[in-house]
């Protein structure tokens, strides 16, 4: 098996998103190898709705998602953290002041 | 990096770890935690492809339609639960070619069940209630565990597990109420899949090698003799409901305890069939490896068929 493994060619990873019912966002569920969207599609559904779990699937191909890195989470994420006053708490109002 | 920097790095994630917080795929880890749930994870992903040989020997004999139908959606869903697990794998940088390689050269191990023969249908519900029994207590606490890619598969796993042990006491309490004969077979199925079932939730405490990182990165959360005596507290009063007998002479409840005393398990047998020489290990390995070799030309034949739509698609572009 191993001797002409080199040159065969492994189906691509395709990331799975499920929207469970309308009213909700597409989360994703998992992955699966397909040769193509269109059985990536098809596969999705019978490894991850086999019970009525969606009513719509996208499929993306994994290499086109583009990531961050978690070891740059300061610089990705921090910026946000000292910026109180994005909050509505951050503002001192008297109490009297009502429906605000 | 230097090893200051290392232990430094496995500080801070174990300390994580400590507070429950999950571990995803591209967060640091130390070697040895990707490399323990790489076999953990492969293992158990083998398994629920291995898993489906046994039952899949009885799906054109299921005695009526409605057990066919059943067995067959149960056979379905451990190919998905190998799915989930394998692609929850192959987060860790390892691909799915790699571990086939490694289920089929022998490298990587399955639970050692699955190489036991399914010679009657009794067998079927006897897997269903005991060796689905016995996963269900092995996996429940995997839900909680700190890798999050295995913890979400879990949830999945366990939420369709509980319909396969549903059925397989089903297809047991109907031979049980049906002729003696049919209940003999019933009594033979629990005769010879107890020790193994019991077996399959690993090694006792003591000769257990990776019970305490295990623990410690809640890859496991309780150890494999606690999880046995939960088994066999929780399935003895089924097996009293079905009017057979636990074939185990030692078998009695402990007021003291609260639990089943039990008798020895015969752990020569255990590791004499993870060893490689269980009843059918080589008729099992055989069969994967002809499906996937045999499966070569659809793999390609789909491959070649997408590339050339795709070569379609930019020709009509341009």
């Amino acid at each position: 098996m191993s001797d002409n493994k080199k040159n065969k060619k492994e189906w691509p990873l395709f990331e799975v998103f499920v929207r469970s019912k309308n009213g909700l966002e597409h989360r994703h569920f998992g992955s699966l190898h397909a040769a193509d969207a269109e059985m990536a599609l098809e596969n999705a559904r019978d490894v991850y709705t086999r019970r009525n779990e969606g009513v719509s699937i996208w499929v993306v191909e994994a290499k086109n998602i583009k990531a961050s890195n978690p070891d740059e989470n300061g610089e990705m994420f921090e910026p946000a953290s000292d910026k109180v006053y994005r909050h509505p708490t951050f503002y001192d109002l008297p109490d009297e002041v009502k429906h605000m | 990096m230097s090893e200051k920097e290392v232990k430094n790095l496995e500080e801070i994630f174990e300390a994580k770890i400590a507070r429950d917080e999950k571990i995803e795929p591209k967060d640091w880890m130390p070697e040895k935690y990707r490399k323990t749930h790489i076999r953990q994870m492969s293992q158990h992903a083998h398994s629920e492809i291995v898993g489906m040989l046994p039952e899949g020997n009885w799906i054109t004999r299921a005695p009526s339609l409605r057990r066919k139908v059943a067995l067959l959606a149960k056979v379905q869903d451990e190919a998905g639960h190998g799915l989930y697990l394998y692609s929850a794998t192959e987060t860790l940088g390892i691909s799915r070619d790699e571990m086939f390689e490694q289920l089929h050269s022998g490298k990587a191990k399955y639970s050692s069940i699955f190489n036991y023969p399914t010679i009657t249908w009794a067998d079927i519900g006897a897997i269903g209630w005991l060796v689905d029994g016995a996963a269900i207590i092995n996996q429940v606490p995997l839900c909680n565990t700190s890798f999050g890619p295995y913890a979400r598969a879990m949830v999945r796993v366990c939420k369709e597990e509980s319909f396969h042990q549903r059925q397989g006491y089903e297809i047991m309490l109907t031979l049980c109420n049906g002729t003696e004969e049919q209940k003999q077979m019933a009594q033979d199925a629990l005769n010879r899949w107890w020790w193994p079932s019991l077996m399959m939730l690993g090694p006792t405490d003591d000769a257990s090698t990776h019970t305490e990182q295990s623990m410690k990165w809640k890859l496991k959360r309780k150890t494999n003799d606690e999880l046995r005596q939960q088994f066999i507290d929780q399935t003895v009063p089924q097996a009293d409901i079905l009017g057979i007998t636990v074939p185990d002479e030692d078998l009695k409840w402990n007021e003291e305890t609260g639990h089943y005393d039990f008798g020895k398990i015969d752990w020569d047998e255990f590791w004499q069939v993870v060893k490689g020489h269980g009843p059918c290990n080589k008729e099992r390995m055989q069969t994967r490896v002809n499906a996937w070799e045999n499966g070569q030309w659809v793999r390609d034949a789909a491959m070649a068929h997408a590339d050339k739509q795709a070569d379609k698609k930019v020709k009509q572009a341009v």
